[in-house]
């Protein structure tokens, strides 16, 4: 999968994978994803939960060949989450879309694979400039990404290109209750 | 320099209930789960990862008039943690080896000694709350429930001189992978374990059978086989020199056995009840109970040892005191508590059907063993 960064702590005992995980991740910029590859067993329950405490993004996890593979996200905690588009949509509705309407989801590649709207289509924040022609401006638009930021500054760029029915799903992800579809 | 404790060090602060402050730094579900029991211990849980960026804020938490031990998973986190607080001053120790050392520590208590210079002694593994026995006697030994690391059997028989003539499982261990194959491999002792309860066992061994009777060092010291199922179908208990009545998973000193952990609780509760409530009370009142496991770190004796008079179970055990069968019934099969860490595969281990390294058996065998019902 595609990530912003990679770091290899294979071999390493308790606190090295989670010291290193951190030494790493103040090196990178907020919103960059990270992919740690660890075989100490403890890393498993340890990363979630330092993740959780510092307020970074705990993406998922693969297991292969004895390997862990975590998948985290950088986040600043300290950054007051501020909505500025207008248009809202409220996530509850998002299963009762007309059927040509379509939902885009801006977050990462590998945030996508762990879990997304059925029938969402993925393009990155990052990328979706450079991707507009792939976006039919006749149609409605529902952007969404796991809080609502990132999906926000989205629609702001959207409009500026000449997309007029863009909505911004209010919560993201992390406020859908529907069905979730993998393609890990 | 941080001091390194040994978890034998350890086992004198539990089994003396000195006071000790333990700052665990495993995650806190680990921590929930399963910690170091002492009665005079206190705790402090902060997951070593929120402690990277230093211990100040830590440092009031922690006390001026108490040993302090910082405790982890495997030692790494700790030494850590014991060395940034170090640095501030203050003077503790980490657990060599973590609490996967402290899982494994066995700590051999003389219970007592029998006729003709004949011993008994438990073997508390403190951190697991499993207890394994052996019976010297004139240059013989029986082991019963011999807990994975035979080494501590072996050793203990070799100071004491004798041979190692029998191993007996009462039953088909679900909580803890059970020594007692390798250790009779090893020693050349016969391996014996209940047949009801090795139906999928997939090597030999010898079927002990109710009322046997074996003898040890020469015919000075016997011990009886009492079929007493429940808690597996098999389970099957001894008396030892006609005082000290082995139990195994049936009943605790404070709890009772629980008949769900193959899967057949509705099945095997009758037989429970009919093991506590009629086949036990055939027997003499004064035997001494010697249970395979404690739960509560306050069931441990002055001495260290688990073990009580089974009159006096009679009386204060709760599960020996449920007159209504149907009351019964419900208790040990409603509201069960969560099964151990990897049950089933550790009935597989003990079944010989599966072959895990070491380190597999280590993290099969974490956490607390819950096989009781209190």
């Amino acid at each position: 999968m595609k990530v912003d960064h990679q770091l290899d702590v294979t071999g390493m005992a308790c606190p090295m994978p989670i010291v290193k995980t951190k030494k790493t991740m103040n090196t990178l910029e907020v919103g960059a994803t990270l992919e740690v590859v660890s075989t100490d067993a403890g890393s498993k329950a340890d990363l979630p939960a330092w993740a959780d405490s510092t307020g970074h993004q705990y993406i998922g996890l693969v297991e292969e060949d004895g390997k862990l593979i975590h998948y985290l996200r950088k986040c600043d905690p300290s950054k007051v989450e501020q909505v500025h588009f207008e248009k809202t949509f409220n996530v509850e509705n998002l299963d009762s879309i007309s059927s040509d309407s379509l939902v885009l989801d801006v977050r990462e590649e590998v945030e996508y694979a762990f879990g997304h709207v059925k029938g969402s289509i993925s393009i990155p924040f990052g990328q979706l400039f450079d991707n507009l022609s792939q976006l039919n401006k006749d149609k409605t638009i529902y952007v969404i990404c796991r809080s609502g930021q990132r999906s926000d500054l989205a629609c702001q760029m959207l409009q500026k290109n000449g997309f007029d029915e863009v909505f911004n799903v209010e919560q993201g992800m992390n406020g859908y209750k529907g069905l979730i579809e993998k393609t890990i | 320099m941080t001091t390194k404790w040994s978890s034998k060090k350890i086992a004198d602060y539990v089994i003396n209930k000195k006071s000790l402050f333990i700052l665990d730094v495993r995650n806190e579900g680990d921590f929930a789960d399963w910690k170091i029991e002492g009665e005079n211990f206190e705790y402090l849980n902060i997951p070593y990862f929120e402690l990277l960026d230093g211990v100040e804020d830590l440092l009031p938490k922690l006390p001026k008039d108490k040993d302090i031990l910082v405790v982890c998973a495997k030692e790494g986190s700790s030494i850590m943690v014991a060395d940034l607080i170090q640095e501030e001053g203050l003077d503790v120790g980490y657990l060599e080896g973590g609490m996967k050392a402290w899982s494994s520590y066995i700590e051999p208590i003389k219970v007592s000694d029998l006729k003709n210079g004949g011993e008994l002694y438990q073997f508390v593994r403190l951190g697991k709350g499993c207890l394994s026995y052996m019976v010297v006697s004139q240059g013989e030994a029986a082991v019963v429930d011999a807990v994975r690391f035979t080494d501590v059997f072996e050793n203990f028989a070799n100071e004491k001189n004798v041979t190692i003539k029998y191993v007996f499982d009462t039953h088909l261990h679900a909580d803890h992978i059970s020594g007692g194959r390798l250790l009779s491999e090893k020693t050349g002792a016969t391996y014996y374990l209940p047949e009801k309860d090795a139906e999928e066992v997939v090597f030999k061994y010898a079927k002990l059978e109710d009322q046997a009777s074996f003898t040890i060092g020469g015919s000075t010291l016997d011990l009886q086989a009492i079929y007493s199922p429940g808690h597996t179908i098999g389970s099957t208990s001894m008396v030892i020199d006609h005082k000290y009545f082995l139990t195994g998973d049936i009943l605790f000193v404070d709890s009772i056995g629980r008949p769900d952990l193959a899967g057949l609780a509705e099945d095997w509760v009758g037989d429970l009840r009919e093991t506590l409530y009629t086949r036990y009370r055939k027997l003499n009142e004064d035997l001494i109970v010697l249970p395979a496991h404690f739960m509560v770190i306050e069931e441990l004796n002055a001495n260290g040892t688990v073990g009580k008079r089974f009159g006096d179970l009679l009386v204060e055990n709760h599960g020996l005191n449920m007159t209504d069968e149907e009351e019964f019934r419900k208790a040990v099969t409603d509201h069960l508590p969560p099964q151990p860490n990897a049950y089933t595969q550790i009935r597989h281990v003990n079944m010989g059907k599966i072959s895990p390294t070491n380190e597999e058996q280590t993290e099969m065998e974490i956490g607390p063993n819950r096989c009781a019902i209190r």
